[in-house]
């Protein structure tokens, strides 16, 4: 397929990739563009200038901030680079364990954890999870950088907190700490095919947070369900229970694949299996 | 103190250990300087959107996608496509052969995508089971459906290197 002609850079330093996106209206920051590209052939977006980070080597990193209390995975880091990384395993293993169901190895291999965030497609692995893992989001503009978290990230279908001039640099990720754990779940179309619905679940010492995705524009937390848990019984039946009604609440999209209501029945099975799965390995 | 933009750009990228010096346009796919500029048509273009995986090469070691990447982003590196397998006496490589043995190519179409799929992971993991073939294989579709034939090659390249 034949692109639009487009303008290039491959800014050298964050401070030069901001100025850029800054100065040009119409530009777009190119991760690794395993769907930028493809969107860009559909003419589904059609950027004038595309800001290229591949050069930016502070964007690729993970590690632990100052005072260990958070795992600091850099926007440009890939898929790949969180499902082989020894802090993530240590860390908050419930990451690496969902990257590796992301699309296939090519795509993994290219797909960035700062691209599948901003690209904010509902059926996103990574928005759901970090929403109820409790992860901030790091923007950086010339005026300065501000974190945001995952409520105030993601905006709408396509849409995040990320404007023009701004460009998210870092995700930031609360260590796992002992008697907490974490789990995912959903329906795919194929083994690691686009979710039709799915949920993220963290249970622990400060309670129980669950996301749903796949049926609003952004991830959904099911606070209700969460209230329902605050009393720590966490047995079969107990989720079970908390989560009956939960898929009267949603208002998920319809299409060829499930209808809303189907999407919505899928969406309180999957948020079961994700609190069950993150209590069992909470006592583990 | 910016970066200046420009629709092209001079990239250097060493394929099959040669190396090309190119200007290309910012707008060009990877798969496209491949076939159309250099000639190495055994890359295919199958679904142009990122799910078929004919059009996937080896980049610094990893499987990718040539069609979901610009050329100007593969600037640096240093690609294997399904030509630099074979010497240049026409020997086959074991995964090649292995190929030819399990009749794994019916069409053909596919078979370069999945050689540098498998080519990729036996570099990493030399004696992939089963289900890890089928994993790596996940982002390549066989349209004959042939599946069965690939997986059992690649599984028994890794056996061979066992013994």
């Amino acid at each position: 397929m034949l692109l639009r002609e487009v303008e290039y850079a491959r800014p050298a330093t964050v401070e030069e990739a901001i100025a850029l996106l800054s100065e040009h209206d119409g530009a777009r920051a190119l991760a690794g563009g395993q769907t930028l590209v493809n969107v860009m052939k559909a003419r589904a977006a059609s950027p004038d200038v595309l800001v290229d980070l591949a050069d930016l080597a502070e964007l690729r990193t993970i590690s632990f901030s100052a005072d260990q209390s958070a795992l600091e995975i850099g926007a440009m880091v890939t898929n790949t680079m969180v499902i082989s990384s020894s802090e993530v395993e240590v860390a908050r293993p419930i990451l690496a364990e969902v990257a590796a169901t992301i699309a296939d190895v090519q795509i993994r291999n290219r797909g960035t954890v700062g691209g599948n965030v901003c690209v904010n497609d509902p059926t996103n692995h990574y928005p759901p999870l970090l929403s109820a893992l409790g992860a901030t989001f790091t923007i950086r503009s010339a005026a300065g950088e501000r974190v945001v978290s995952a409520e105030e990230f993601f905006l709408g279908v396509y849409v995040t907190a990320v404007s023009e001039g701004e460009l998210l640099t870092r995700i930031s990720v609360p260590t796992r700490r002992p008697g907490t754990g974490d789990g995912m779940a959903g329906i795919t179309l194929g083994a690691h095919g686009t979710y039709l619905a799915c949920a993220a679940a963290t249970v622990g010492p400060d309670g129980v947070r669950i996301s749903i995705g796949c049926v609003a524009a952004v991830p959904v937390r099911a606070t209700e369900m969460e209230e329902r848990l605050a009393d720590g019984d966490l047995s079969e039946a107990a989720v079970r229970a908390a989560a009956h009604g939960l898929g009267a609440t949603l208002d998920p999209p319809s299409d060829v694949h499930a209808n809303a209501e189907y999407r919505s029945h899928l969406a309180e099975v999957s948020a079961v299996r994700a609190v069950l799965q993150a209590a069992e390995r909470a006592e583990g | 103190m910016s970066t200046t933009t420009s629709t092209t750009r001079t990239i250097s990228v060493v394929i099959n250990g040669t190396s090309y010096e190119r200007d290309v346009p910012a707008s060009l796919l990877l798969v496209h300087l491949l076939r159309d500029d250099l000639d190495l048509t055994g890359t295919h273009i199958g679904c142009d959107t990122g799910s078929c995986g004919a059009c996937t090469v080896v980049l610094g070691g990893e499987a990718i996608k040539s069609c979901c990447m610009l050329a100007v982003q593969a600037d640096g590196t240093s690609i294997t496509t399904v030509e630099g397998l074979a010497s240049d006496d026409g020997a086959l490589t074991p995964l090649q052969q292995s190929f030819h043995d399990h009749h794994a190519l019916q069409c053909g179409y596919c078979t370069p995508g999945m050689l540098m799929s498998a080519t990729a992971l036996l570099e990493q993991n030399p004696h992939p089971d089963e289900h890890e073939v089928k994993v790596a294989l996940q982002g390549n579709i066989c349209r004959c459906t042939g599946y069965w034939n690939i997986v059992e090659a690649v599984v028994a390249v890794g056996e061979g290197g066992a013994s």
